[in-house]
């Protein structure tokens, strides 16, 4: 790809991320929904981040995997378990990171 | 719940651009080796300094960056290419609306200026915050463009460092963004409903992704998971 064609496609890129960014903070903000629609965003927060992470804890090329080399499902656990207790999202970012790291280092991958 | 993340992750006294500051931290924890991941993927894929840190400026969207960084190295077009960010970052949309009852009160272009900075983190930071009190847009943007600043640091080291160092995993930098899901997730967390919803949500995509709609997942079990706490609260509240 020559230069122009990849800043074109960066541009391209930035519209159609940012249109569905922008069209509903635009379009929603300050009219009053219906009670339904309202409670149905109430859930979204809650849907999407429960979407984005199972799969990343339990999917692995297409296939469920609780086998114990998938460490992003075992570390998740005691990650779960100290963001429960401190409620605390600095406290729990390190504990993950930080029992990778000490799982890793001890099987010496 | 939102108040002991508030608490613990910024001082009273300090000013609101501080707090904001603070407040993004984890964010900053994960988005600097994500995007070095980013830049070390956009280096080897021969894009420039210039388009690597553009993108990152303009586009800002972590996983799409990634998925585009590879395409780019294996050549595909560009429609390809436009058309995956397209569909994998669609889900901004929803996150968008969930946020934008929280800002009737802010002036349109603040609020524009607002969603252009939104991702996944800010949103699940932000809705767990606006869900008890929005608080001022000097603290809300100064999380926005901390975090953004950080993820533009993060490619730009992982760019200049691209022949250097290429594995972040002895350090386990690749999980701070799953564990900072797991805590926000936890946080928003307010009653039964909603484990039921984030369970069958997230068994949902699992069940999209096994099944080959890995770029849709996301979309559909959020779109079927919002729908079922709609249908379970409307149950529940015919019963009591």
């Amino acid at each position: 790809m020559d230069k122009q064609t990849i800043l074109m496609t960066i541009v391209g890129m930035a519209l159609v991320t940012l249109i569905p960014r922008l069209l509903p903070v635009w379009l929603l903000a300050g009219r009053t929904l219906p009670p339904l629609v309202v409670t149905w965003l109430r859930y979204v927060p809650v849907a999407v981040l429960a979407a984005m992470l199972a799969p990343s804890l339990v999917v692995r090329v297409e296939h469920l995997d609780f086998s114990w080399s998938n460490l992003y499902f075992w570390v998740s656990l005691p990650t779960i378990a100290v963001a429960w207790k401190t409620r605390s999202l600095f406290v729990t970012v390190v504990t993950g990171m930080g029992t990778l790291a000490l799982i890793r280092l001890l099987l010496g991958e | 719940m939102a108040e002991s993340v508030a608490n613990t992750e910024s001082r009273q006294n300090s000013s609101p651009v501080i707090r904001g500051m603070l407040q993004a931290l984890p964010v900053v924890m994960g988005y600097i080796p994500v995007g070095f991941a980013y830049g070390v993927l956009a280096g080897q894929a021969h894009l420039s300094l210039f388009s690597t840190l553009l993108m990152s400026l303009i586009v800002y969207a972590g996983s799409s960056q990634l998925i585009a960084a590879g395409l780019f190295a294996s050549g595909q077009p560009m429609l390809s290419i436009l058309l995956t960010t397209f569909i994998v970052n669609l889900r901004h949309l929803l996150m968008s609306a969930a946020i934008s009852p929280h800002l009737s009160r802010w002036p349109t272009l603040q609020r524009l200026l607002f969603a252009l900075e939104l991702t996944d983190e800010t949103f699940a930071l932000h809705s767990l915050q606006f869900a008890q009190r929005v608080p001022g847009a000097r603290q809300v943007f100064a999380v926005n463009i901390t975090s953004h600043l950080s993820w533009i640091f993060g490619s730009w080291l992982g760019f200049v460092a691209n022949t250097l160092l290429t594995d972040v995993r002895p350090f386990g930098l690749d999980y701070a963004l799953p564990a900072m899901f797991v805590a926000l997730l936890l946080l928003q967390i307010q009653h039964v409903k909603m484990v039921v919803i984030a369970v069958l949500s997230g068994a949902l995509a699992v069940l999209f992704n096994l099944l080959g709609f890995e770029t849709w997942s996301v979309m559909l079990a959020t779109v079927l998971g919002a729908t079922l706490g709609v249908v379970l609260e409307t149950w529940t509240n015919k019963q009591s």
